[in-house]
C-alpha cells in the first residue's frame, strides 16, 4: 500500500435546485477499511455515494482514487475504476436470472454464450472465496430480499471493484441476516477491499466501522475511530443536539378491549397464505405494537382490518359490533365507526402527491357535513380545517395551497396523521409512522401517539423499526410468516425480538442459532 | 363449411397476417424496452406511401423499401425523441403521429400524383411480388403435402418471408444476445440499467429505430407487395390489430407469430363468409368478424386467459430520482 488514501473527496458541492444536499464535503478513507457514514434520512449521505458511484455529477469539487484525481461522468467510469455499489433499492430485473442479472454491462460479447459461461465459472469462484452461494439460474422475484442483496454485491465483485459502497444494507434484513452480510463485509476487508457502510444505524457503526464520518444537513460535521467514540457523541453530531432516544410516557392503564381480531386469514390473489389464522385485542388506552421484518403479513393485517382487503376467514370486532372483514366492509364506513387508519405507505394509500396540502386533510372525510353544503364542497371551512392543522401539528411550510408532493416526508406524514388522529377515533392503526422521517419529526409523531394513548384510544402499531416498537408499544406481539409467533412486553430485548422476527419460536431460543463465532 | 379450412383461406391468412406479424414484432422491439407505441399504424400507413410513391418514380421495388423503411424510421425517431429524451406521454405522441402520417399520406399522394391520393399503379417488376420457390411446380403432384408446399409455402412476396424468418431472429436477438438482454433490462429496470453502466437513452433509442424499420418493411409489404400502389388508408386499422396481438401474445416472439396467424385467419375467413348463411346461425354480420380481435385482446385483459405482464417500465419515461 502507498499510503494514498483509497478515495479522497475535496470540497464536494451539490444542489438539487434551491436545496443544498451536499455542501463543501471532505472525506478521506484508507485502503482496506471499513468507513462509516451516518446521518439522518436527507442529511445528503446517499447523494454524496451517487456521486462518486457517477450517477450524479457534482457541482464543483474534486475525487481522488489511490491518489489520482479522476472524473466519474457516468457508471461506467466509476466501475472502471473499481467502485461497486450496493443501492438501498436493489438493482436489479425482477425477471431475468442471477446470472443474466450478475452480467448486465459486463456480458463478455455482443452474443451471450461464450460470456454466460465464463460469467457461470468465475460466478462459481466467487462464490467460494467469498462463501456466497446462490443458484445462477434462479429467478430474482422468487429470491428473498436477504439473497437478493447478496447478488447484489456478487454483481459489485464480478466487475473487479476493490471500494464497495453499501447504502442502508441492513433496512431489509433480519438481525440475523444483519450478522451474516457484517461477516461477509469483514471477510471482503481482510481481503484488501475499501468499504464504505451508509446507514443511519448507530448500532451498526460501532459494530463494524473502522473510522466513522457524520453528515448533518449536507455537511460533513465530523469523523471519528470509531473505537474512540461512542453512540451518545454520534447521535448528538447528527442532530446537532442531544436526543431523547428515549420516549418518556407513563404506565399504560388499559380499559375495555376495543378491537378484537379472532382467526384472521387472508390470502391474496395467487391464494398463498398471507395472514394465518391471527387472534389478538387492543384495549382503549393502550398500543400494542407489531414486530417482524417487513413482508410478513403486517400489511395485509392493516388492510384487512381497515377493510381494504377482503379475508378469507376470521372475525374482527371494533367496539363491540362485528366487521364483516370477509366481504363487504367498507372503508369509508368504517371510518364512520371511529376507525382511523394510517396506512404503511402514504405515497401509496395515504396521500394524493398531486393534490393541495387542504385537499389531501379531509380526503376520506371529505362528506361529511362540515366539509360541504349540498353537493358542493364548503371551500371556506376545509381552508379553515387545513389551517388549524397545520398550526397544530407544525407542518412545514405552513400553506395549505401547496402541493402535497412538495412537502418532505416528515411533513406529509404529519398530513395524514393529523387528518387521522384529530377525528377521535375509538381506535387507531398506525403503520409504519416515521418511515423516511426526520428525527426532529419523528420525536413529535412519538409524543402525538402516546398522547392518543393517554386519551384513551386504542392503538395497533405496525413498524420495521425494532426501536420504534420498543420505546412505544405496551405490548409487543411479533410476526414471522403471516403468524404472531410471540407476545412480550414493552421491556423486551432487542435479542430476543429478533429471534422471533426470524422465525426462531419460543422453545427453541439461543443455541440453536449462535454457533457460529461473530 | 369446408372453406374454413381449405388450402385458399390458409393461403389468404399467411398473405394477411404478414402485415400484422411485421408491425406486432416492431411494437415487440419498442415496448420491451419500454416504450409504448400506438403510431404503429401511422408508421405503417407513411411507409406504405412513401414505397409506393418511391417504386413509382425510380421504377425499383428496392427503391420503394428504402424510402418505406427511411419514412418509418424517420416517424419512429419522431416518437423516440417525444418519449425518451423529451420525456413526453407516449400515447399522445403515437397518436400524434397517427395523425401526421393519416393526413400528410393522402395531402402529398394528392398533389405528386393527382390521383385521388393514390400512386401510380405499378408494373409486375416494380413490386415484391409472389416469388414461386424451387420445385413447387415439380412437387405439386404429390398428396397433401405438394399442395401444401406450393400453394400455402410457395408464392408469397419476398417480404412475407422476411416477416416468418424475423420471428424466431427476434427470438435470439431478445434472448441470447447482449442488445437483446440490455434491450430486455431497460423495460423492465431501466435505473438497473443505468447503474451498470449502460446508457439508457441510447438502449431505448436502437428498439425504437429497429422498431422503424420493421414497420417500414410492414407498410412497403402493403402497397408493393400485395398491392401495385398506394391507396389512401390502406393500413386499415392493422397497426392497431397488431398492437393488439402484441398484448394478446404478451409480448412473446413465438406468440406474437400465433396471435398474428390467428387475427389473420379470422380476418380471411371473415372476407369468405361474406354473403354465406351457415348453418343453423344465418349470416354471421362481417363487422363482428373483423372485431373478435379486440373482442379476444378485451377477454384477455380481463383476465381470462392467463395474465398479460407488460414491461414493468412500459409508458414511462426514465427520469433518475429527484
Amino acid at each position: 500500500m502507498s499510503g494514498a488514501p483509497a478515495i479522497e473527496l475535496v470540497g464536494i458541492n451539490k444542489s438539487f435546485g434551491p436545496v443544498r444536499a451536499n455542501h463543501d464535503i471532505q472525506m478521506s478513507v484508507a485502503p482496506g477499511t471499513i468507513h462509516g457514514i451516518i446521518g439522518e434520512n436527507g442529511a445528503g449521505k446517499s447523494t454524496l455515494m451517487s456521486i462518486l458511484y457517477g450517477f450524479y455529477q457534482a457541482d464543483s469539487g474534486e475525487i481522488r482514487i489511490n491518489g489520482k484525481t479522476v472524473k466519474i461522468s457516468d457508471s461506467q467510469a466509476a466501475i472502471n475504476l473499481g467502485i461497486g455499489m450496493v443501492h438501498q433499492h436493489f438493482m436489479l430485473i425482477h425477471n431475468f436470472s442471477v446470472l443474466e442479472n450478475i452480467i448486465l454491462g459486463a456480458e463478455g460479447g455482443a452474443i451471450l454464450n461464450r460470456g454466460v459461461a465464463a460469467a457461470r465459472k468465475e460466478l462459481e469462484r466467487l462464490e467460494k472465496e467469498y462463501s456466497l452461494e446462490v443458484d445462477p439460474d434462479a429467478i430474482i422475484e422468487d429470491l428473498p430480499v436477504g439473497l437478493q442483496q447478496r447478488i447484489e454485491i456478487l454483481k459489485a465483485l464480478y466487475r473487479q471493484a476493490d471500494i464497495l459502497i453499501l447504502d442502508e444494507p441492513t433496512g431489509v434484513l433480519t438481525p440475523a441476516e444483519a450478522d451474516h452480510l457484517f461477516r461477509i463485509l469483514r471477510q471482503l476487508k481482510d481481503q484488501g477491499k475499501t468499504i464504505i457502510l451508509i446507514t443511519h444505524k448507530l448500532r451498526e457503526i460501532m459494530a463494524i466501522t473502522d473510522t466513522v464520518s457524520v453528515m448533518r444537513q449536507g455537511t460533513m460535521v465530523a469523523t471519528r475511530k470509531t473505537s474512540e467514540t461512542n453512540v451518545e457523541e454520534l447521535a448528538e453530531l447528527m442532530v446537532g443536539r442531544s436526543v431523547l432516544l428515549h420516549v418518556d410516557k407513563k404506565e399504560a392503564t388499559p380499559g375495555e378491549v376495543k378491537l378484537s381480531v379472532k382467526n384472521l386469514t387472508v390470502k391474496d390473489s395467487r391464494g398463498v397464505t398471507m395472514l394465518d389464522n391471527v387472534s389478538f385485542d387492543v384495549r382503549a388506552g393502550e398500543i400494542v405494537g407489531i414486530a417482524g421484518v417487513s413482508g410478513n403479513g403486517q400489511t395485509e393485517l392493516l388492510e384487512a382490518i381497515s377493510g381494504i382487503r377482503r379475508a378469507r376467514s376470521g372475525e374482527v370486532i371494533l367496539d363491540g359490533k362485528p366487521i364483516s372483514v370477509t366481504g363487504g366492509a367498507n372503508p369509508a364506513l368504517l371510518r364512520e365507526r371511529g376507525l382511523a387508519h394510517v396506512p404503511e405507505d402514504r405515497h401509496h394509500t395515504g396521500l394524493v402527491l398531486p393534490f393541495e396540502e387542504r385537499e389531501n386533510a379531509i380526503l376520506g372525510y371529505h362528506g361529511r357535513d362540515e366539509y360541504s353544503s349540498g353537493m358542493f364542497l364548503d371551500l371556506d371551512a376545509i381552508r379553515a380545517d387545513a389551517e388549524k392543522k397545520i398550526e397544530q401539528y407544525d407542518i412545514r411550510p405552513a400553506n395549505s395551497k401547496l402541493k402535497t408532493a412538495n412537502f418532505s416526508g416528515g411533513n406529509q406524514q404529519k398530513i395524514v396523521l393529523a387528518r387521522e388522529m384529530e377525528r377521535d377515533p375509538i381506535v387507531l392503526l398506525v403503520g409504519q409512522p416515521t418511515r423516511g422521517v426526520d428525527v426532529g419529526a419523528i420525536e413529535f409523531i412519538h409524543r402525538r401517539i402516546i398522547e392518543m394513548r393517554d386519551a384513551g384510544k386504542a392503538i395497533l402499531l405496525v413498524s420495521v423499526e425494532l426501536d420504534e416498537i420498543r420505546s412505544l408499544s405496551d405490548r409487543i406481539l411479533v410476526m414471522f410468516a403471516g403468524r404472531i409467533v410471540g407476545e412480550r412486553g414493552a421491556n423486551a430485548t432487542e435479542g430476543e425480538l429478533g429471534l422471533l422476527m426470524a422465525g426462531v419460536e419460543d422453545g427453541a431460543k439461543d443455541g440453536a442459532r449462535k454457533k457460529e463465532p461473530a | 363449411m369446408e372453406f374454413l379450412i381449405s388450402l385458399q383461406t390458409l393461403d389468404s391468412t399467411v398473405r394477411l397476417s404478414t402485415p400484422l406479424l411485421l408491425a406486432a414484432l416492431a411494437g415487440l422491439y419498442s415496448e420491451r424496452s419500454g416504450v409504448f407505441d400506438i403510431g404503429l399504424e401511422g408508421k405503417m400507413l407513411g411507409a406504405a406511401f412513401a414505397a409506393g410513391a418511391a417504386a413509382a418514380v425510380w421504377h425499383s421495388a428496392w427503391a420503394g423499401l428504402a424510402a418505406g423503411i427511411g419514412v418509418s424510421v424517420l416517424l419512429a425517431l419522431v416518437h423516440g425523441f417525444a418519449s425518451i429524451t423529451a420525456k413526453g406521454n407516449q400515447i399522445v405522441s403515437g397518436v400524434a403521429i397517427n395523425f401526421v402520417a393519416a393526413g400528410l399520406t393522402a395531402l402529398l399522394g394528392q398533389s405528386w400524383f393527382s390521383q385521388g391520393g393514390r400512386t401510380p399503379q405499378l408494373k409486375m417488376e416494380e413490386r415484391f411480388g409472389e416469388i414461386t420457390l424451387p420445385g413447387s411446380q415439380m412437387l405439386a403432384d404429390i398428396p397433401l403435402l405438394g399442395p401444401v408446399y406450393s400453394e400455402l409455402i410457395s408464392g408469397h412476396s419476398l417480404l412475407a418471408y422476411v416477416a416468418f424468418l424475423a420471428v424466431p431472429f427476434t427470438w435470439w436477438v431478445l434472448f441470447r444476445t447482449r442488445f437483446g438482454l440490455r434491450l430486455r433490462a431497460v423495460g423492465e429496470n431501466p435505473a438497473a440499467v443505468d447503474t451498470a453502466g449502460i446508457s439508457v437513452v441510447w438502449a431505448r433509442y436502437r428498439a425504437v429505430i429497429v422498431c422503424g424499420i420493421l414497420c417500414g418493411i410492414a407498410g412497403t409489404y402493403l402497397s408493393i407487395g400485395v398491392s401495385a400502389g398506394f391507396v389512401k388508408d390502406m393500413t386499415a386499422g392493422k397497426g392497431f390489430i397488431a398492437l393488439a396481438a402484441l398484448i394478446f401474445a404478451k409480448w412473446k416472439p413465438i406468440n406474437v407469430m400465433l396471435a398474428c396467424l390467428l387475427f389473420g385467419y379470422l380476418e380471411a375467413v371473415g372476407i369468405r363468409m361474406q354473403g354465406r348463411e351457415l348453418p343453423l346461425i344465418g349470416e354471421v354480420p362481417v363487422q363482428f368478424i373483423q372485431a373478435l380481435p379486440y373482442i379476444l385482446t378485451v377477454i384477455l385483459l380481463a383476465g381470462f386467459i392467463g395474465k398479460a405482464i407488460p414491461p414493468k417500465a412500459g409508458g414511462v419515461a426514465y427520469v433518475k430520482e429527484r
